[in-house]
């Protein structure tokens, strides 16, 4: 576990709700929900929610620490928006979803093995690199992000899909050597630092 | 008509030889039958779509998309800025919202563009082609370039997720909005009316990292358009258009089922009967051709 987790725990004294009306992205709204469960009903990938958004909201009052942070519900989440247009106390529930699974990333308690959470990361990286996605490199860091084997499998499942999307030229294999670019990256990643920098101030940490 | 300008987003997946190139090349021919410049903002960036999340925070995110406002303030002052992927769209939308909302947010992101010599006001209203369409032109302008009607061809308008929700399509209703439909039919095809699919989500961006999840709704998106005597998907969205597309086989595969449904953009069929070439309606960037459009792109 993290310093910046304990670091949390103890600022906080377990009042998980001020914790993250604090540092979650909306996490102020949290206590605005009523428990009517219209989003838990909203979810595409449903069935596969331990914790669907209502109870999520439930547990963060109850002071569920660990169980919301530990969860992998947040990262079911497929940004559909199909809560917040429903939602009849107004509550930005997508965006509460990101940040909750942004804080548990901070704090070191994100699920390590969850594809999304990986996924996530891994479109992060490469879009902080050059400014803009790199699909070719994005997609075959995706197939080996569970390993080298793993990778093999699952690119050959997905090779007929990949054919298929360079023979109609919307994949160009030369990205793996140039490829698409913003011309000041040197720019964009000052803005992303500075951007992070005062983030972290805000929400009390440093360099975790 | 006098020409329209807008500041143009284009976004990643538009990029040459990426996964919507195609979509990039029709919207072109559809704006150049309707008089339509688009200036590209200069040196944008990725708007890190609904899943920079787990790398990047809140102001990160936000900084993204404020870079590219910044960018389109300064190269191209008083237009409004135009998106044709609806994640782009989406981002830079809810930026600029969250930035008007709150002093500080505002403040701080300016300090961090600062860091780049950028500042940013935030003030070019946002908008998807698709509004563009519907808002500056309307169906009966919009009608008036097509020479070649789309005859006979049913189609199921699949508008998707962000392209509809949160902010969606003024006049529209978020759980049944028509627009695709009312376009179909201005193209002198047959939209599918009754297609209950059309605001189901397809996975978005989990289609990659889940899979099996994502797959099982796009069937339902598919199965739904066949049950209503669809020959054609249409899409406003890139993200919509690639998963609905191109897992086809592996879907098949699993379920037993024979889809073979293409799934185009609006603006293909568009420029199909706007009379461009197969080529410069994007037609060959089909995995799934779309047999009857071609067709009709040749005649
Ligand atoms: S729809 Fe809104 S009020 Fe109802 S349970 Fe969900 S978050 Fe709470
Ligand atoms: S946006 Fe996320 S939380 Fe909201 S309904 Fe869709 S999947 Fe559920």
């Amino acid at each position: 576990m993290s310093d910046y987790n304990q670091q949390m725990i103890e600022q906080f004294r377990g009042n998980f709700l001020k914790e993250v009306e604090s540092n979650v992205e909306e996490g102020e709204w949290v206590k605005m929900c009523m428990q009517c469960g219209v989003c838990s009903g909203s979810c595409p990938f449903g069935p596969h929610w331990a914790h669907p958004p209502q109870e999520i909201f439930m547990m963060i009052r109850e002071g569920e620490r660990e169980q919301v942070l530990t969860s992998d519900s947040m990262w079911m989440c497929t940004s559909c928006y199909n809560c917040i247009v429903r939602c009849p106390r107004g509550l930005p529930i997508t965006h509460i979803m990101h940040g909750l699974a942004t804080y548990a990333k901070r704090l070191g308690l994100a699920p390590k093995e969850q594809p999304t959470a990986k996924f996530a990361q891994l479109f992060w990286d490469n879009l902080t690199k050059t400014g803009r996605v790199n699909e070719l490199k994005l997609g075959l860091a995706l197939y080996f992000m569970n390993g080298f084997s793993e990778g093999i499998k699952t690119s050959l499942k997905m090779k007929d899909i990949g054919l298929g999307m360079w023979k109609t030229k919307r994949l160009n294999p030369m990205e793996m050597v140039g490829g698409h670019s913003c011309k000041d990256t040197k720019g964009l990643q000052a803005i992303l630092a500075k951007a992070q920098e005062i983030e972290d101030a805000k929400i009390g940490r440093s360099g975790a | 008509m006098a020409k329209k300008s807008y500041s143009f987003y284009p976004g990643c997946s538009s990029q040459k030889a990426a996964s919507a190139s195609n979509y990039l090349t029709s919207v072109q021919s559809m704006c150049d039958v309707l008089d339509v410049e688009l200036n590209e903002i200069p040196d944008w960036n990725c708007c890190s779509a609904s899943i920079g999340y787990a790398g990047g925070g809140e102001l990160p995110r936000l900084a993204l998309s404020a870079r590219n406002m910044a960018l389109s303030e300064q190269a191209h002052p008083g237009q409004d800025i135009v998106a044709t992927c609806a994640a782009c769209w989406l981002a830079t939308k809810e930026t600029q919202e969250r930035l008007h909302a709150d002093e500080e947010l505002m403040k701080e992101t300016n300090e961090a563009l600062a860091a780049a010599g950028l500042q940013v006001k935030a003030d070019q209203k946002v908008r998807h082609m698709v509004e563009v369409l519907i808002e500056d032109f309307g169906y009966e302008e919009l009608g008036k370039p097509v020479k070649k009607p789309l005859e006979g061809i049913k189609i199921a308008g699949y508008v998707g997720c962000q392209t509809n929700r949160p902010f969606g399509i003024a006049g529209e209703s978020f759980e049944n909005p028509k627009y695709l439909d009312k376009l179909v039919e201005t193209l002198g095809a047959e939209p599918c009316e009754n297609y209950e699919k059309k605001v189901q989500c397809c996975g978005g961006a989990l289609a990659f990292s889940e899979p099996e999840k994502s797959q099982e709704l796009i069937k339902g998106i598919i199965e739904s358009a066949y049950d209503n005597g669809a020959e054609l998907i249409v899409t406003p969205c890139p993200v919509c258009q690639m998963n609905v597309e191109v897992y086809q086989d592996q879907i098949n595969a699993k379920y037993g089922t024979k889809f073979k449904m293409p799934v185009v953009y609006y603006s293909t069929l568009m420029s199909v009967a706007y009379g461009k070439s197969l080529k410069e309606a994007g037609l060959d960037g089909q995995v799934i051709r779309a047999k009857q459009l071609e067709e009709i792109a040749k005649k």
